[in-house]
């Protein structure tokens, strides 16, 4: 069997990170977009650890950079959850296509 | 026994985030997540990344997939457990989504192909006549194994390079573990030792000064704190508005 390259690595970020962003556009839920996200930071996180294990000089780098953004994803779902929990608290809806005007 | 860890990995990551896409039930997608999480913690515990596959499980799947799922708790009445969208909107997504990712496995497959030809030709040189290793393999024999092999000439210049960059590293995967990421963030060990970035010579890298994670760590850290403090208020306890009443 052919060894496993770094391509394949990519690859597969590559396709988490189309999955999120698929998912982000398709999801009628604010939660579900929020899903999208976390997909699409996951797919880079792959990638960053993936040139950390193939690439010698990125050995460090690339898992320092992959705690940040898990740290960071973190971070920002808590924001985004209160956001669509204010959201909810207001309009009784979590369904995005509602949220068509500005004022609240 | 990498390569069959890698499939049986990489299928259930690519299966479960393709089911958080198609699921319209949003515990389902919830669930999908998790397992594509768990997933990619594997993912990262097989290319030798303890650290951030530990911290993967604990913070991502432990943390902030369970803040989704109270978030998914708290939200799920009746109407809204199934938002179904249109089939105009999941056909024109699918297309572009597909599009996507044909631009970006383009581009995987068609960057520096001769480079990571080379490369490959030179670590499977390397495999193949090390046999013995007091007695490195002589550059005219890997010269004549690469020609033989890959149909590729390499001239010594470039082979004696290689080896004189991978004899500076003295692989430091081996050496690669949780302590070397803690003195990295501190500024006690150099990162990084010096090695063929991409594109430049290694004889013309400037000498890498020690590589101080500190300050980052410090910023995140801080970022936190606002973060919390900052979802806190926002999530306060506040007299519902417009509440349905019976």
């Amino acid at each position: 069997m052919n060894p496993i390259t770094l391509n394949h690595y990519l690859l597969l970020g590559a396709l988490l990170f189309v999955c999120g962003a698929v998912c982000m556009a398709v999801k009628r839920n604010a939660i579900g977009i929020l899903m999208g996200v976390e997909l699409v930071l996951n797919g880079a996180n792959v990638n960053f650890v993936a040139l950390a294990h193939y690439n010698l000089a990125f050995a460090v780098e690339g898992q320092v950079f992959a705690l940040f953004v898990i740290v960071l994803a973190a971070a920002e779902a808590a924001v985004a959850l209160a956001i669509v929990l204010n959201f909810y608290n207001n309009h009784m809806t979590v369904d995005v296509d509602t949220a068509e005007e500005l004022k609240g | 026994m990498h390569a069959l860890l890698f499939w049986v990995l990489a299928v259930i990551v690519g299966v479960c985030a393709i089911g958080v896409v198609v699921t319209q039930n949003i515990v389902r997608s919830a669930t999908w997540l998790l397992f594509t999480l768990a997933g990619t913690a594997g993912l990262f515990f097989l290319l030798g990344a303890d650290f951030v596959g530990a911290t993967q499980l604990l913070v991502y799947v432990g943390g902030t997939l369970v803040l989704v799922v109270f978030g998914v708790m708290l939200t799920a009445q009746g109407p809204f457990i199934n938002l179904k969208t249109s089939a105009v909107e999941w056909a024109v997504t699918t297309v572009v989504g597909f599009l996507l990712f044909g631009v970006l496995a383009v581009t995987l497959w068609s960057w520096h192909p001769e480079e990571q030809r080379r490369r490959q030709a030179m670590d499977r040189a390397l495999v193949e006549l090390s046999a013995d290793p007091a007695n490195p393999p002589a550059t005219a024999d890997i010269q004549k194994f690469i020609a033989d092999h890959y149909g590729i000439t390499i001239d010594k210049d470039q082979v004696e390079l290689y080896r004189s960059v991978l004899a500076a590293n003295a692989n430091p995967l081996q050496t690669m573990n949780s302590a070397v990421l803690g003195e990295s963030m501190l500024g006690l060990k150099q990162a990084t030792p010096v090695s063929t970035l991409s594109g430049v010579n290694a004889r013309n890298v400037p000498k890498r000064t020690q590589m101080a994670y500190l300050l980052p760590f410090e910023i995140v850290s801080v970022h936190l704190l606002v973060v919390l403090i900052g979802a806190a208020y926002l999530a306060r306890a506040k007299r519902r508005r417009g509440a349905v009443v019976p």
